[in-house]
């Protein structure tokens, strides 16, 4: 569905269903060059379930139009317009990598309009290798072939896919190869300068999940533990996977969502 | 600046491993045979969320199964795909193919050197549900552009022409293609994803008979339908069957749930579910036994081949030999430039003294049998005039590149000395 955020066109998919702002809302964000379909379980899903869904496309991604954001902040105060587009006081923030730092960022910048976090494949600092930024920056599909390898569990090609018949790896690569030119490096190096003041995690109040990948090999699972410790009362949690977690293992990221929002939203 | 990126691994790998983890419930090391034909739902809100593609997941083998997916998953790995989907048959995946992007009025442009039963499909079948086929020559590229209309929904083309052996220039052909926002669909059954990756070249779809090499012995009927996941079908504008909403799904818009693998949501939702043209999973298992040697087959096959063609360019019962490895082959360096590892185990050549001549060659043949199959572990021979071919005129023949007296030969795994001396004592014996 279509909205205006910041004056501009800006998409988001509902997950099969109208978004009703009566319903408690979801807000999914996709990681570095991807777009909506990164979630494509999960928001069909809750989208069923009693949620409002928003998996948004941030802006020069999928369906919507524009050029990225350049900075983590940036997107984050778009999040916040998007929300307040829906017409819904707040919502809950799942959002992957590139995604969970817009999260984490849109809850300190934007807390009232955040119910609860859930941030997947996340690590802060967000660092992101030399050969990577260069290739990217050169729109290489040598930087293609680098998110899909490193994006998923080692040998992630050999293994049975959560999706009947879908090559997870040769999916995600398509999708970042078709992302227009630019956005992937704008994506990544907003990612490795995101530096947000280390004592502002201490006073996040929402609800928060960190969610890790026990084979993830962009952001090790350590990395969210270690990020969880430094966020009042986060649990932190582990999924059998790669970084592209709500691909490759859909149906636990799936539970680990549920019983996190089934735990309810922090009180105003 | 060049950039080098981490090295996927070999396609040998590939067709050993891809698309399959130990059996999770036993920890079987080899493929299990999933022979159900469907699968316990824990409890109605489950069994209501697989159903409406909230969840991934086997619901009733028509649709999936989890045999046959290490099947597809490989296949995707194998060619470099997005994903696939297995079918009953090669006809069944060009069938689901071109149901899936068009309905009446479709118009497809397609190369006249064909595969007879594809040919049948294209020519005599789908018209009477709506759908035109032009056929042009494979090396005209002016024709197959003249032949494009505003209604042409794909163009479709054998990579190496079946008997003809005639190589389709793919980046060719998949230019032309992107200039009318149509996609190329190709069969590799010839070449398999060993010799030439054809999403690589610049197909968009590629299909292939399972029974043929991927199999490699002549046991099965199956076919696969393998997306690459690059056309960008809402840019295109012409395929409403992914790019607006499906009443027959809940409303769903293919493209916009994923734009890389619209085409194989639609495919396998309403082509799998209703036409039902699916792979069983004993097939996907035969399938895959063989597919785990393809990286060892396809050097003896295309190796035994370049011997023979050469054996049979020499041979003076012989008019003309048919093979991209013979040096006057119009298409030798195309060949040589798609496929340089060779290019098929498929030859055809005319033999002196016509329709009697060839009648006389294929009995007195000992070790080559007489079928209608290609791509056996086994050497295989026939006549396509009178088989495989034989719903086609004079001139469709022609244009197929198939004379009275050709003999096609699909050369298998035996020694190519023994394969040489069969040939030679039938050509003698066609000449008496």
């Amino acid at each position: 569905m279509n909205f205006i955020v910041q004056g501009y066109p800006a998409y988001a998919y509902g997950g099969g269903r109208a978004f009703d702002p009566a319903l408690p809302a979801i807000v999914f964000l996709h990681g570095a060059a991807l777009d909506h379909s990164a979630w494509q379980w999960q928001s069909r899903y809750f989208a069923h379930h009693g949620y409002s869904v928003l998996a948004a496309d941030l802006p020069g991604h999928g369906r919507s139009p524009g050029t990225p954001r350049e900075s983590v902040e940036a997107m984050a105060d778009w999040v916040a317009a998007l929300v307040e587009a829906a017409c819904v006081e707040r919502a809950h923030l799942v959002g992957h990598s590139l995604g969970a730092l817009v999260a984490l960022d849109t809850a300190l910048r934007h807390p009232a309009r955040v119910a609860t976090l859930a941030l997947l494949g996340i690590a802060v600092p967000m660092a992101v290798g030399e050969a990577f930024l260069a290739a990217a920056k050169d729109d290489s599909p040598a930087a293609f072939d680098m998110q899909a390898t490193w994006g998923h569990a080692r040998h992630a090609s050999l293994a049975a896919s959560a999706v009947p018949g879908l090559s997870q790896s040769g999916a995600s690569r398509q999708l970042v190869a078709r992302a227009h030119p630019g956005v992937q490096h704008a994506d990544l190096a907003a990612c490795h300068a995101y530096a947000p003041d280390p004592r502002s995690l201490a006073g996040l109040a929402a609800p928060t999940l960190v969610l890790a990948g026990e084979r993830d090999q962009m952001t090790p699972w350590k990395a969210g533990e270690a990020l969880a410790a430094r966020i009042p009362g986060a649990r932190f949690r582990t999924v059998r996977a790669g970084h592209a977690m709500a691909s490759e293992a859909p149906q636990a990221v799936l539970r680990e969502l549920r019983g996190h929002l089934a735990a309810g939203p922090a009180e105003p | 600046m060049a950039h080098s990126g981490p090295k996927p691994p070999h396609p040998d790998t590939l067709a050993v491993h891809a698309g399959q983890s130990p059996d999770p419930a036993t920890g079987a090391r080899a493929v299990p045979i999933y022979q159900t034909a469907s699968y316990v739902l824990p409890d109605t809100d489950t069994a209501a969320a697989l159903f409406n593609l909230e969840l991934p997941g086997h619901v009733y083998s028509r649709l999936s199964n989890p045999t046959v997916a290490v099947f597809e998953e490989r296949m995707a790995a194998l060619e470099g795909g997005v994903g696939a989907i297995a079918t009953a048959s090669g006809q069944a995946a060009l069938h689901l193919a071109i149901a899936t992007l068009m309905g009446r009025g479709g118009h497809i442009v397609s190369s006249a050197s064909l595969y007879g039963g594809s040919h049948n499909l294209l020519h005599y079948t789908l018209p009477r549900f709506g759908i035109e086929t032009t056929f042009v020559p494979s090396r005209d590229l002016d024709a197959w552009r003249r032949a494009i209309r505003p209604e042409t929904r794909l163009v479709f083309g054998e990579t190496v022409g079946n008997p003809s052996v005639d190589v389709l220039d793919i980046p060719a052909l998949a230019g032309i293609a992107a200039e009318h926002r149509i996609p190329l669909l190709v069969d590799a059954t010839v070449t398999t994803p060993y010799l030439g990756r054809s999403l690589d070249m610049g197909a968009h779809l590629v299909l292939h008979s399972a029974t043929k090499f991927l199999s490699g012995h002549g046991v099965v009927i199956g076919g696969v339908l393998v997306d690459g996941g690059r056309f960008d079908w809402d840019a295109s504008g012409k395929f409403p069957t992914l790019t607006e909403p499906y009443e027959g799904f809940h409303g769903m818009v293919f493209s916009e749930e994923s734009a890389v693998s619209a085409f194989l949501l639609r495919a396998r939702r309403e082509g799998l579910r209703d036409f039902g043209a699916c792979m069983a999973a004993m097939t996907a298992f035969q399938v895959l036994q063989g597919l785990e040697t393809l990286h060892l087959r396809m050097p003896r096959h295309v190796a035994s081949t370049a011997t023979l063609v050469d054996f049979l360019a020499r041979h003076e019962a012989v008019a003309r030999v048919h093979h991209p490895d013979a040096a006057t082959h119009p298409d030798h360096a195309l060949a040589r430039r798609l496929y340089p590892g060779g290019c098929s185990a498929i030859l055809s050549f005319e033999l002196k003294g016509g329709r009697e001549a060839g009648r006389k060659f294929i009995e007195a043949l000992s070790l080559f049998s007489h079928l209608a199959n290609i791509g056996d572990a086994k050497s295989l021979v026939i006549h396509p005039a009178s088989t495989t071919h034989f719903r086609m005129d004079e001139a469709a023949l022609a244009a197929a590149g198939i004379g009275p007296g050709t003999v096609r030969l699909s050369i298998g795994l035996e020694h190519p000395d023994d394969l040489a001396e069969d040939l030679s004592r039938a050509l003698r014996a066609s000449q008496k």
